[in-house]
């Protein structure tokens, strides 16, 4: 498979053109809004923390399918974790885009790791990473837009 | 005279390299352009022949250094029409002209509750400095809006002046839209005000013929890069009577006449706002390039580019779901455009796979985004190597985008 189509394969289109958990949590007890000034990206990630896990999180915004497939994914895999699981899911897919395939890696991400491909593509890990700086932020409560620059 | 723009593209190396295993079609040349062989040479022969520190030496490699360089002031003189060479004043592009103006002539004129007029297209280049001077002074931006195809509505401009106006900064062509403004008209209603008018010519300079005077404009900006000549230099064109006016920018060697620890007094135009040793390679280069350009005629260059962009309208217009932003009747070689359903950013890394470099993003330009309520658009823009089977190209890479989001 070529770097391209391993890029923007099935799940990942799929994703970027039906984002699951969209929309806002108009019960989340987080919510920060995330904003890539290079390419104009900009999402807001809402989570509902209860007993230190995410019950809920849902995002909503627009960007480009990497970014948005992403955030799309995150929701799916972070629903129910605790703060330390998303904390090692978070590094575990930080290096898994920067630095590309790996086996171990991609056997703990499960459907995360469709998003290897980014590692080929530099100018693209902003994209896929914006939800998830955005999620982490909006767990510590910070009060600034969170930006990839 | 019938120009074989096919040929000259042969003259561009770096036109002949391949980007992900593809011939490389180069199409973002408002971004920067590729340099003809000629000014690689010309860069080349000033290391290995003349180079030498320029207006101090007393031996022979520092008057031949001195001369090449002002030789270079004289050909971009001419070339824009300005009545005097040292009205020429090198600096490192069009940014660093368009801040010099706003720190030097914008802080020594403007006081709190002046006004400056700019416009919704420029570039942040154009917008940033004088949001600073506001800052500095108290001084306040006025912004020209736009219509939907990306044009100044002339009464609208009319209208922001006041006894308050103090000066007028605007786009000669627009980086993300490709709108050419009247500047002619728009330079002749500031000096009915007594205002003093700066046009940020970085879009413009290198496609189509500019001549100074005759659009009276007070300050015109340029950079080398975008005009076929070497990155890292640039042009503030400004009237003597200004420049003479103003208090110098940067302090420093050669924009002195005399220094001591009680007084300085500064040296003559165009010295005095050149401190330090200027890029003195990227100045020859910059001339070869002008030179480069004079021979095969702005007119020439500016009918190709034409012939580019209506070819390329035609073409992209008829892609299902493609929209094109900045339909202005008067436009240089740029076209801006929003497919339906995908992000300009996967466009671009899509098309970059096919070959085919364009800019996607806000172009420096987000007021101009805001404006059309679009994040982003994909930017094609041609230069004087490009032809009808690049665009082609695009377009067959646009298919390619549009399969995987199928």
């Amino acid at each position: 498979m070529s770097a391209l189509r391993e890029l923007y394969q099935q799940v990942i289109v799929d994703h970027s053109k039906q984002p699951r958990n969209f929309g806002a949590l108009d019960a989340a007890n987080h919510s920060k809004e995330g904003f890539n000034p290079l390419c104009g990206d900009r999402l807001t990630v809402y989570i509902l923390e209860q007993a230190g896990s995410i019950a809920k999180i849902q995002f909503v915004g627009c960007g480009c399918a990497i970014s948005v497939a992403s955030a799309s994914l995150m929701t799916e895999v972070l629903t129910g974790k605790s703060q330390a699981e998303v904390n090692e899911i978070f590094n575990d897919f930080h290096q898994l885009v920067t630095l590309g395939h790996d086996a171990v890696l991609e056997e703990k991400l499960g459907k995360l790791a469709v998003l290897a491909g980014v590692a080929e593509f530099p100018a693209r890990v902003k994209c896929a990473t914006l939800a998830w700086h955005t999620l982490k932020a909006a767990l510590a409560d910070d009060a600034h837009t969170v930006s990839t620059e | 005279m019938t120009i074989d723009f096919d040929k000259l593209r042969g003259e561009f190396p770096l036109l002949k390299e391949t980007t992900r295993g593809k011939p490389l079609i180069y199409l973002d040349n408002s971004a920067t352009n590729q340099k003809p062989q000629v000014v690689i040479d010309a860069l080349n022969h000033y290391y290995c022949h003349d180079n030498a520190n320029i207006h101090r030496g007393v031996y022979e490699l520092s008057e031949r250094a001195t001369r090449e360089f002002e030789k270079a002031r004289v050909e971009i003189q001419t070339f824009i029409n300005a009545a005097h060479s040292h009205e020429i004043i090198f600096v490192r592009g069009a940014t660093e002209g368009i801040n010099l103006v706003a720190q030097s002539y914008g802080r020594s004129q403007l006081k709190a509750d002046d006004e400056i007029i700019i416009s919704t297209m420029e570039h942040h280049s154009n917008i940033v400095p004088w949001q600073m001077l506001t800052e500095q002074v108290g001084a306040k931006l006025r912004v020209i809006p736009i219509s939907d195809s990306g044009e100044i509505d002339i009464d609208d401009y009319k209208k922001l002046f006041n006894a308050r106006t103090k000066m007028v900064a605007i786009a000669h062509a627009s980086n993300a839209l490709g709108t050419i403004n009247p500047i002619k008209e728009m330079a002749a209603i500031a000096h009915e005000h007594g205002v003093p008018i700066l046009v940020d010519g970085a879009q413009a300079f290198p496609h189509m013929p500019v001549d100074v005077q005759d659009l009276d404009c007070d300050f015109y900006v340029f950079s080398s890069h975008k005009a076929y000549g070497p990155t890292g230099i640039g042009v503030l064109y400004g009237k003597e009577k200004l420049l003479e006016k103003m208090p110098p920018y940067q302090g420093g060697g050669d924009m002195i006449e005399s220094v001591s620890f009680t007084k300085t007094t500064y040296n003559k135009l165009p010295f005095k706002f050149e401190a330090g040793t200027p890029d003195i390679a990227g100045v020859i280069g910059f001339g070869v390039a002008v030179k480069y350009l004079k021979a095969i005629g702005m007119q020439n260059i500016a009918a190709h580019e034409q012939d580019l962009l209506v070819y390329g309208t035609q073409k992209l217009s008829a892609i299902p779901g493609l929209k094109i932003i900045g339909t202005a009747k008067q436009k240089v070689g740029v076209i801006s455009f929003v497919l339906e359903g995908v992000h300009p950013h996967d466009i671009g890394t899509i098309l970059d796979d096919e070959g085919v470099a364009i800019r996607a993003g806000h172009h420096c330009a987000m007021p101009v985004m805001e404006r059309y309520h679009i994040p982003a658009t994909v930017r094609a823009s041609f230069g004087l190597y490009n032809t009808n089977a690049d665009i082609d190209a695009l377009v067959k890479g646009i298919m390619a985008v549009k399969k995987v989001f199928a």
